[in-house]
């Protein structure tokens, strides 16, 4: 997956489309634009070595979807992963639901380590002996072999969605998930694939009166009849199950009034939510639009509770960035652990963490020119205008096909997963 | 030099360009107050630059197999809000220019008010040509995002309605029309059970979630793709 020279790579089915740990951390999954799935698995901590955190290496490698063709509509599907979302584990296997624009998929990831030997009536090829050459019976046995981690398709649910989807989340009950596509929202028990319900649905009657679509949607971390979906106008719904079969009709609605100050043509391109995330304790929830990210608390509708500056500096570029559709890039957002910090990505490579209790910030670069492996990783700045200083960079000379639009967070400690087109960075907070 | 992918431009526009740049934040307070423009500040020209490259985009997401719907959502509603403040402007001068060929952008870009229309009449033209049909789709319930199926792509019919009738009439109504449903009426029959795509509602009877047809039989596909391979054949 790692190309020697990131500047001219160019296989573009390498792109990592989505980054996700598992809730325990000890797994990390990334999907790609060829439909790859490929887990990472952290290594034991070593007694002897216990200064050297464990790694991440390559668990599973598995193809997840393949590319199709609609011959209804003449269309053709991509295969690109747009989510993967893991499912609390259970027993000895992992689960993980993974989706393109039609399909969700959920996959068994799990190890065989043993294989039985001495059958009856097979040889040790596999072919079928002669039964007139049996003259004892023997107990297969079970022996050791070199451990392979096999992934297999448990379920595919398919054909419920005429729209794009760009959101899956596994609900609280552990038995319900849900996809999102641009105007609906269905949800699904794990063990049926072939119906599910449209909890959803904002296509107008009349589509000459579309004016906006849903742009991602989450369930509560605990409340297993709650969820959110954002849209492209800037504002969140909170809906509850319990209210009525279709949820349309919206519990909550968050949005804050526009800024007249910073009014303009792009003002509903910039305000578009790309991205919706509880928070681990789901009394608040994180949005990203194209300059900012917003925490909301679920006990206020009229306004975030606060905002961050991701790169404001792009303010006075938004025609450029709007001419080169850059303007259009779904960044998404990620708490820590604690819900005391937040990051998210933005050009030129570089990612933002902002800490909620201490106000601080902090801009760094994901790049093997700019950090080695196990060095600390330096602050960046954008110096937006008059004298640069040494370190700097200005923003004309920012790189705006370097995007960072998928980060995670592991679940319990300081390490992150930052993807950089098709290099995937792990990065770990400094021991001793 | 900002990393873009720029559109190609004559050079007599690169002047007016920087120009419109540093205009932008002014072309944009502009909108918002209620005076006319100034003189010497070419503050139409930036909105009507605005909107070229919107109406590019447009056509340009439109043409795709499947467009991106939010992609097409955000930059309808942008034209929406530069056709509202071009409003006092709408009233358009005769075209005095020769209309530019359609489908160049050096031209769009370089059009003025009156050439823009003119040019809108060009694409209007050059769309009908491409796209091959002279009537609006019937709106038919839930048959998926406009996409091109074989043969045509109806979804191009919501941009003949967006550029409107060659008027001058800049854009009407004609935003209304874009995300009219694909006509699909050749695939509508008993055989299809189209009725049942729509039943997502938990207490729907037949195919609960179910979006597409029950399974056919094979002489049914066959039948489908003959029609299609005929009307692919007709079309050229």
């Amino acid at each position: 997956m790692n190309c020697p020279d990131e500047n001219t790579c160019g296989n573009e089915a390498d792109i990592i489309s989505t980054v996700e740990f598992n809730h325990t951390g000890e797994l990390l999954a990334t999907g790609d634009k060829g439909g790859r799935v490929v887990i990472f698995q952290r290594e034991q901590e070593s007694k002897n070595q216990v200064h050297r955190r464990g790694e991440y290496n390559v668990y599973s490698t598995f193809q997840s979807h393949e590319p199709e063709f609609d011959y209804l509509k003449s269309l053709e599907i991509e295969e690109k992963i747009n989510k993967i979302r893991w499912l609390p584990q259970q027993n000895a296997a992992y689960f993980l639901l993974s989706t393109n624009d039609k399909t969700v998929k959920l996959w068994k990831v799990s190890e065989r380590d043993k294989r039985p030997e001495g059958y009856n009536l097979k040889d040790e090829e596999g072919r079928l002996r002669d039964p007139a050459t049996i003259t004892t019976l023997r107990v297969p046995v079970l022996r050791p072999m070199d451990l392979m981690v096999e992934a297999t398709p448990r379920r595919v649910f398919a054909n419920a969605h005429t729209y794009h989807i760009n959101s899956i989340s596994v609900n609280s009950d552990y038995e319900t998930y849900m996809s999102a596509d641009d105007l609906r929202i269905n949800l699904w028990n794990f063990e049926i694939t072939n119906q599910s319900f449209n909890i959803v649905d904002i296509k107008p009657a009349n589509m000459e009166e579309l004016t906006e679509v849903i742009t991602a949607a989450e369930f509560h971390p605990h409340h297993c009849n709650t969820f959110v979906y954002s849209s492209s106008k800037g504002t969140i719904r909170l809906c509850d199950m319990r209210a009525s079969a279709l949820c349309d009709r919206h519990t909550k609605f968050f949005e804050e009034p526009e800024d007249p100050s910073n009014r303009s043509f792009f003002s509903e391109i910039i305000s578009s939510i790309s991205d919706v995330k509880f928070s681990h304790s789901g009394r608040y929830i994180m949005t990203r639009d194209y300059l900012t990210v917003k925490v909301w608390d679920l006990n206020m509708e009229n306004r975030p509770i606060e905002t961050y500056q991701v790169h404001d500096y792009l303010r006075s570029k938004l025609c450029s960035l709007y001419e080169n559709d850059c303007i259009f890039d779904k960044f998404e957002c990620v708490w820590n652990g604690s819900d005391s910090v937040i990051m998210t990505g933005s050009y030129n490579n570089f990612f933002r963490m902002f800490d909620r209790n201490t106000k601080r910030d902090v801009t760094l670069e994901a790049s093997r020119e700019n950090s080695k492996p196990r060095a600390i990783l330096k602050p960046r700045k954008v110096c937006v205008g008059g004298k640069r200083r040494k370190d700097e960079i200005s923003v004309d000379s920012l790189d705006f096909s370097k995007k960072i639009l998928h980060t995670a967070w592991h679940p319990s400690e300081n390490i992150i997963a930052v993807a950089a087109t098709n290099n995937l960075y792990i990065f770990q907070d400094k021991v001793n | 030099m900002m990393l873009s992918k720029g559109l190609k431009r004559k050079r007599e526009e690169e002047e007016e360009e920087e120009v419109v740049e540093k205009e932008t934040l002014t072309v944009d307070t502009w909108w918002l107050d209620s005076g006319p423009p100034t003189a010497q500040a070419p503050p139409v020209v930036a909105s009507n630059s605005l909107f070229d490259l919107s109406v590019l985009k447009l056509h340009h997401s439109l043409r795709q197999s499947e467009p991106d719907l939010r992609h097409l959502v955000l930059v309808v509603n942008t034209l929406r809000r530069i056709q509202a403040s071009m409003a006092p402007s709408a009233a358009l001068p005769s075209v005095s220019s020769p209309p530019p060929a359609p489908m160049e952008t050096d031209n769009l870009l370089a059009s003025s008010d009156a050439a823009l229309s003119a040019s809108m009449a060009g694409l209007l033209e050059d769309l009908s040509h491409i796209e091959g049909l002279s009537q609006a789709p019937q709106p038919l319930p839930d048959e998926g995002p406009p996409g091109r199926p074989i043969g045509g792509a109806p979804a191009g019919l919501g941009a003949l309605d967006l550029l409107g009738p060659a008027t001058g009439c800049l854009l009407d109504d004609g935003l209304e029309g874009l995300f009219e449903d694909i006509d699909t009426s050749m695939y509508d029959s008993e055989l299809w059970a189209p009725a049942a795509a729509e039943g997502h509602k938990p207490d729907s009877e037949n195919g609960l979630g179910k979006e597409e047809a029950p399974v056919l039989d094979e002489a049914e596909l066959d039948y489908l793709m003959d029609v299609l391979v005929g009307t692919q054949g007709l079309e050229r």
